[in-house]
């Protein structure tokens, strides 16, 4: 019989093609990322110094920085985390380790299963639509969302600004009263809180020459303003558009990818060990708790940071929620105003100055920085703790 | 058990060396009576009833998917994992039952140690796989903790090969050392019964003639029930024999009467291996 065989030369050149082929594509892909990052780092480096990372956002791009940002970015991570990580696992061990038995609860928890995995796929401006109403004016349940039903941790002070240009504060106790009239010796503070003795003055007196007694001096016609000073414990219902309903809009985002990666991460523990710890006696939390959850835990701890990673880099659900604004400092409590580098960022890249988007390009390099860093310590933590199962 | 329970456990261990067969007839530490049982539909277990003897041991011989595991499995309730698993009929330990709502599957559980095919041991150290149950269990100082662990360990032929790395972990240990490691996280809670579901298929000889003399030298205290494919493994270390056919039970009996004088030409098939 006549063989037919293909001539091995041309084996040969077609293996030679088709690796040339697949080596193109993929320089190609890793070029585009390369020139995307060299083009960054060319317009953002030169802004890069240190004013750019402690300096707040100024009209003047000379100075301008972002701290406010980062704080705020930082603000939304560990809120979200401390929310979504909980939330998440105990997700996950609902789902994975509780499976119901009978009928109909084994329907509900598949159809849950198939949502949970549906909503990992839904565009983030959803979820801001959905944080707008639930955490920013919770369906209106708590009357506006500019004047809250329910606060607490804020007090109000009658503030004086006199003569020699220096704040005086007096403490009010219910925000109805009528406003303070000065009354010589009574006691006043500084704008820092350090209490004094008002020193007040005649029409005719002349200004004090001397510092300490001009600090706490007042003319008898100087009229005070009225402020809602928040503490850091500041709480409202409504949320608002703070810090914390911009965590929990996240947290939205992330929730899916945090149970679907901690689900995996539980699946992967051997059944032989839950059957182990089961055989000895331990109920099925005590297997959970003792045996599952510590060997899902590097598992669960990757995932996490991806959702971290993932968080920190979000820009459309905050949108929805801070909108873009014009803030000087980092957040001082839960429901403070904030923005973050994303929103830094896409503000900066709006407007039409050159100067404006090397700003950008810096707070990129900023925030990419961040990112390769979660992803760094992910991979450390995946090497570092995975340990063999069985 | 009383927090004295290492007490109890040296005394447990140190029980008179069986006194030698005597002449009265053993009495029940299991006792089955119309067990039946279904995966779904499939009819798993046809009614099976037998006793095993207190402080002897029980081979269950028969060909794969002849139901074996699943009834083991029941003894200790392991099966209540299998959502389709269910069981009808008497299955009693020491005249307690065990298929009814009211048993408490951790006291069961307790009593009824389960060693697997595969040794799964928990990917901790030496010590902790063995003190797990015992802290599950009680309140123990940590002293007490120790000693219970160290009488486990000896009671498992293993102290001596493990005594310098008790920290280091289990998984570091042959297949033969962590098979003898599961049963001594086992008998670590003090159970009466142990159920070995083929603890040597996956083992080399010398593992599997280890775990061979400890479960001969484990029969002063517990009785144990062995799930095994292999003849010459039965009929060297059980004084019964039961052999299970397509969820029956085909015969049951002293481990010299099945393989010497069986009484169904069944059994006399699959024993000389002329099953098929
Ligand atoms: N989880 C399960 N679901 C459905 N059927 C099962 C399950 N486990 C075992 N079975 C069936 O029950 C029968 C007995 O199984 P098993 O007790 O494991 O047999 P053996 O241990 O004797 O090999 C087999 O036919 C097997 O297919
Ligand atoms: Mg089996």
């Amino acid at each position: 019989m006549a063989e037919r065989r293909v001539p091995l030369a041309k084996r040969h050149r077609k293996d030679r093609i088709f690796r040339r082929g697949c080596q193109i594509i993929a320089s190609m892909s890793a070029g585009i990322l390369a020139i995307l990052l060299i083009a960054i780092v060319f317009e953002g480096v030169g802004a890069l110094n240190a004013n750019f990372l402690s300096g707040a956002p100024d009209p003047d791009p000379a100075v301008a920085g972002m701290f406010p940002a980062i704080m705020g970015s930082l603000w939304l991570l560990v809120l979200t985390m401390l929310v979504a990580l909980p939330l998440g696992v105990a997700a996950a061990i609902v789902l994975e380790e509780f499976r119901p038995k009978h009928k109909v609860l084994r329907k509900a928890h598949a159809f849950i299963q198939l949502n949970i995995t549906n909503l990992s796929g839904v565009p983030s401006v959803v979820f801001g639509i959905l944080g707008l109403t639930v955490f920013v004016s919770m369906f209106g349940l708590f009357g506006n969302e500019r004047d809250p039903l329910l606060e607490t941790g804020a007090t109000y002070v009658d503030q004086f600004y006199n003569q020699g240009d220096f704040i005086i504060e007096v403490p009010i106790d219910d925000p109805m009263a009528p406003e303070t009239v000065p009354v010589d010796g009574m006691t006043i503070y500084t704008y820092e809180g350090t209490a004094m003795e008002l020193n007040l003055l005649g029409d005719d007196d002349d200004w004090p020459e001397d510092e300490e007694i001009a600090m706490r001096s007042l003319y008898s016609w100087d009229l005070p303003g009225r402020n809602k000073e928040r503490n850091w414990w500041y709480f409202r219902l409504p949320f608002g558009r703070g810090v914390l309903a911009g965590a929990l809009t996240l947290m939205l985002v992330i929730l899916p990818i945090i149970i679907i990666s901690s689900q995996e991460a539980l699946r992967a523990v051997p059944s032989s060990l839950r059957q182990a710890s089961l055989g000895l006696g331990a109920t099925p939390w005590q297997t959970v708790r003792r045996v599952t959850l510590p060997a899902a835990f590097p598992g669960i701890l990757t995932g996490a940071i991806i959702a971290m990673s993932r968080a920190i880099g979000e820009a459309a659900p905050l949108l929805m929620i801070a909108g873009i604004v014009f803030i000087t400092r980092a957040p001082s409590n839960l429901m403070d105003d904030f923005t973050a580098m994303p929103l830094q960022i896409y503000n900066w890249a709006g407007r039409p100055q050159k100067e404006f988007h090397d700003l950008a390009a810096s707070g990129i390099i900023v925030l990419l920085t961040a990112l390769l860093l979660f992803n760094a310590i992910a991979v450390f933590l995946r090497q570092k703790l995975q340990k063999p199962l069985s | 058990m009383p927090p004295q329970m290492a007490e109890t456990l040296k005394t447990l261990a140190n029980a008179a060396p069986d006194a030698e067969e005597s002449q009265e007839p053993p009495k029940a530490a299991v006792r089955m009576v119309g067990l039946n049982s279904w995966y779904g539909d499939f009819h798993a277990l046809k009614d099976i009833s037998l006793e095993l003897p207190e402080n002897r041991i029980s081979a269950f011989i028969g060909p794969s998917g002849c139901g074996k595991s699943t009834l083991l499995r029941w003894i200790n309730r392991m099966n209540d994992a299998i959502p389709s698993a269910r069981a009808e009929g008497t299955l009693e330990i020491h005249g307690k039952s065990v298929l009814g709502p009211a048993t408490d599957v951790v006291g069961l559980r307790r009593k009824v140690g389960i060693v697997f095919q595969k040794p799964n041991p928990f990917p901790k150290s030496i010590f902790d796989n063995v003190a797990f149950g015992v802290r599950l269990h009680l309140k123990a100082s940590k002293s007490e903790v120790d000693e219970i662990v160290e009488w486990a360990l000896h009671r498992a032929a293993l102290w001596d090969e493990v005594k310098d790395r008790l920290h280091d972990s289990a998984l570091g240990l042959s297949g033969g050392q962590q098979q003898r490691l599961c049963i001594a996280r086992a008998i670590a809670v003090g159970p009466e019964v142990l159920l070995m579901d083929e603890p040597c298929s996956a083992l080399d000889p010398r593992s599997t003639a280890a775990v061979e003399d400890l479960m001969l030298e484990l029969r002063k205290s517990y009785s144990i029930a062995i799930v095994t494919h292999n003849m010459q493994q039965a009929s060297r270390v059980s004084d019964y024999t039961a052999y299970m056919f397509m969820g029956n039970l085909v015969e049951f009996g002293t481990t010299a009467d099945i393989f010497e004088r069986p009484q169904r030409q069944e059994t006399e098939d699959y024993i000389t291996g002329r099953f098929g």
